[in-house]
């Protein structure tokens, strides 16, 4: 058995396994309710005997999760690119962005729903509203901390702007990228839930409400459960991405 | 004519160009001239903020100046040539390449990226003692290294020209002095013209045909030194009288020692 897989297998599985007996215990010994707190054992069977279900509305969630979340990619990383080259555009637009964060997203949830409908439309919306603040701060960022060096660097051989985009400031700031986006992943998915909760007939969300309203809490257990698996699945996603774009990363910098 | 002809070149900062804060102009360098030869290797030594650094800047046409004239080879700088190679203080390589890719970089922004390039990065590596790192990444490498690297991305267009700004100002002294000596073989073989930044007075010496002192903030060229010590150098020329003579000169133009007469300057 070799400390890597004691330290990163066997000692987390541990800490899992002492939480799960306390829960356990507590359940017995203080005999509460099935309604207030399921037992492990509970849990789990609802997970089993429901599991379609589950798999179906993790489906819907990841789908919502996923595309916003492609979507704010898609919009956040040119407008970042505009706000970092563009004084003007970084004037006009910086503060408006700040403005926009500040805004708590579940407030404006109600409203995407008049607009958009209870369908998938305004999940995306609403994913794409929480993701993308992170991904456009941090590429912005990443693109301003180009060394100046390497920018001269280019200039003096007389690169085109397009040449000095693809080859210096965009790798340059991948890194910042990666972690926007890493930040963005788990936002996501947070935002995909807001949504169904405001209004949607599927999804992980929509079960949560629905078993917690049918007294059916094992299985808003089990929804819990696949939530997280979910959040950490969309999250291991992007650090695949960042091992496969920017395999130069020093080791110091890859554990974020 | 001289291969490079430095005429009066001014450089004001306005506030706009110096960023957030500031308010007034900054004179970066009052009035700067000097000619060189094809070939000559040119040290600018000044204390910091003297405006060698922005005149390196100006020399390569990636900032305008506010007066007066630069001519290389003829040819009127106001933008970059292309025709010339950068050394900056940190190596600045990028890392997302490796070593060998880092040197064909400039290739591949001019569309040169072909077989004789690759050949020549081999034998600009293998003069450098690289040759065994070419897939390396720069963060595997020492400070040293990486800047034999830089050395080597901007000799691989063989430009006419190396702009030096304080490239060997970040080494331990042992590696600067190895790196002295590396440079100078180099510029034996390409023959390139050289302007090389540098705060070290002894460095300058050892180094150049020509030492060019610069005075205070606001800069201008407080003295001109030749330097009459043969080629190739090694570092045995050091204790010369050839070294310490102008050694002392460049002492004295920068105010480190009080000026002398000839009479107490021991032999």
């Amino acid at each position: 058995m070799s400390a890597r897989f004691v330290s990163q297998v066997l000692y987390p599985l541990a800490g899992v396994v002492v939480i799960v007996a306390v829960w356990m215990l507590a359940c017995w010994l203080a005999n509460i309710p099935t309604v207030v707190l399921p037992s492990p054992d509970k849990v789990v069977r609802s997970l089993v005997q429901r599991r379609d279900l589950l798999i179906g509305e993790s489906w819907v969630t990841f789908k919502e999760t996923l595309y916003g979340f492609v979507l704010a990619l898609l919009v956040g990383l040119p407008l970042a690119v505009a706000v970092a080259n563009s004084r003007p555009l970084n004037l006009m637009f910086y503060p408006l962005l700040i403005a926009l964060q500040s805004v708590p997203k579940v407030a404006l949830a109600p409203m995407i729903l008049v607009w958009l409908g209870t369908g998938m439309e305004s999940k995306l919306a609403i994913v794409w509203l929480v993701a993308f603040f992170p991904i456009i701060v941090d590429t912005a960022a990443g693109l301003r901390a180009t060394p100046r060096e390497l920018v001269e660097l280019a200039r003096s051989l007389n690169a085109s702007p397009l040449q000095l985009f693809l080859k210096v400031q965009l790798p340059a700031a991948l890194p910042f990228v990666v972690t926007g986006a890493k930040v963005a992943i788990t936002l996501a998915v947070i935002g995909a839930v807001i949504g169904e909760f405001v209004g949607s007939s599927e999804g992980l969300g929509f079960l949560l409400l629905s078993a917690t309203s049918q007294l059916d809490t094992p299985l808003a257990f089990a929804a819990l459960f696949a939530l997280s698996v979910l959040g950490i699945f969309v999250y291991a996603l992007v650090g695949l991405g960042e091992r496969m774009m920017s395999p130069w990363l020093p080791p110091a910098l890859e554990r974020h | 004519m001289a291969f490079g002809v430095i005429k009066n070149v001014r450089k004001v900062f306005e506030p706009a160009e110096l960023g957030a804060g500031a308010l007034e102009p900054v004179v970066a360098l009052a009035d700067a001239s000097f000619e060189f030869g094809e070939g000559d290797l040119v040290a600018l030594l000044g204390p910091s903020g003297c405006g060698k650094t922005t005149l390196l800047r100006i020399a390569g046409g990636l900032i305008a100046k506010t007066a007066g004239s630069v001519t290389i080879g003829g040819r009127e700088i106001t933008t970059p040539t292309g025709d010339y190679g950068f050394v900056f203080q940190s190596p600045s390589l990028m890392p997302w390449r490796n070593v060998l890719d880092n040197v064909l970089f400039p290739m591949e922004i001019l569309g040169r990226n072909d077989v004789a390039a690759r050949r020549h990065a081999h034998e600009l590596l293998e003069l450098v003692g690289l040759e065994g790192f070419l897939s390396a990444r720069p963060h595997q490498l020492s400070g040293g290294m990486q800047q034999r690297v830089a050395l080597c991305r901007a000799l691989i267009h063989r430009p006419r020209l190396l702009l030096m700004d304080e490239p060997f100002g970040a080494l331990d002294e042992l590696t600067r002095l190895e790196m002295n000596d590396l440079l100078l073989r180099i510029r034996h073989e390409t023959k390139a013209s050289v302007l090389f930044v540098t705060h070290s007075i002894s460095e300058a010496i050892y180094l150049a045909d020509k030492v060019i002192v610069f005075s205070k903030r606001p800069g201008r060229v407080a003295r001109e030194i030749p330097v009459t010590i043969p080629y190739p150098r090694s570092q045995k020329v050091r204790f010369t009288p050839a070294f310490t003579a102008p050694e002392r000169i460049a002492s004295e133009a920068l105010g480190v020692i009080a000026p002398s007469s000839e009479e107490t300057v021991a032999p």
